[in-house]
């Protein structure tokens, strides 16, 4: 088993085309952190600042729940888990 | 170019006039690679606002599971702008993420919402990619059978 991360249209450049790829951690921070080992740059797509915060316009979802109301980048993962990336769609 | 059929167009229009003076927003799905905007789908404008739109989180997730499940994609996003041209805004350019997708503006400044309005409204379509913007051609057609054949 392992924690599957869907990865939106706009970010399998760096999934070499692949809508999904697997990874492992106990929370979102650390499987973000793991999933970035075999495709470096896409943590800096969902993540900014320091201390690191989710980007304001990408939504993270743990098995359909927005981690905004879970606790960010602490929600706890596990095997098994399923977490969407999806950039916001908004403008002005 | 965007080819899209009357009854989206005006679908589109018509939320757009409805929602004012908050901009309205939404998509039309297709099938995936066949450039075909054929479902409309209205969205909640989660900022209810007359200079920002926002899909709403859970409606976000909903409609690309929706969309997945049908193997389509946006192939038109649309909002709509309640005091200036329909051109892209650097808030719209910095946030376009759907590099896919033609993004539809429309405008319903000087009095376009009105319903004893019935002038044209302003509707035109972009590809924002990477902080580019470029403008393409709207092509309005009864319906999509009338471009079979066409490339």
């Amino acid at each position: 088993m392992a924690i599957e991360l869907r990865v939106p249209t706009i970010l399998r450049t760096y999934t070499g085309g692949e809508k999904a790829v697997n990874g492992d951690g106990a929370t979102l921070a650390e499987l973000i952190d793991n999933v970035n080992g075999a495709h470096p740059g896409l943590k800096e797509r969902i993540v900014e600042g320091q201390p690191e915060e989710l980007r304001r316009f990408v939504n993270v979802y743990v098995n359909d729940e927005d981690v905004r109301f879970t606790g960010g980048l602490k929600t706890e993962v596990k095997d098994g888990d399923v977490i969407v990336v999806l950039p916001a769609v908004a403008g002005g | 170019m965007l080819i899209i059929e009357r009854a989206t167009h005006d679908a589109i229009v018509a939320h757009a006039r409805r929602d004012h003076p908050d901009e309205a927003c939404g998509v039309v799905a297709g099938p995936v690679g066949s450039d075909r905007a054929v479902r409309f789908v209205p969205m909640l404008n989660a900022a209810m606002s007359p200079t920002f739109y926002e899909f709403d989180s859970g409606d976000l997730l909903r409609l690309y599971k929706e969309m997945d499940e049908r193997d389509e994609e946006p192939v038109v996003i649309y909002h709509s702008h309640t005091a200036t041209e329909a051109y892209p805004s650097r808030t719209d350019i910095n946030l376009a993420q759907e590099p896919g997708a033609h993004y539809v503006l429309v405008s319903t400044r000087d009095g376009a919402d009105s319903p004893a309005y019935d002038g044209p409204v302003e509707f035109r379509s972009y590809r924002i990619i990477d902080g580019e913007v470029v403008e393409e051609e709207v092509r309005v057609v009864g319906s999509y059978t009338e471009t079979e054949g066409e490339n």
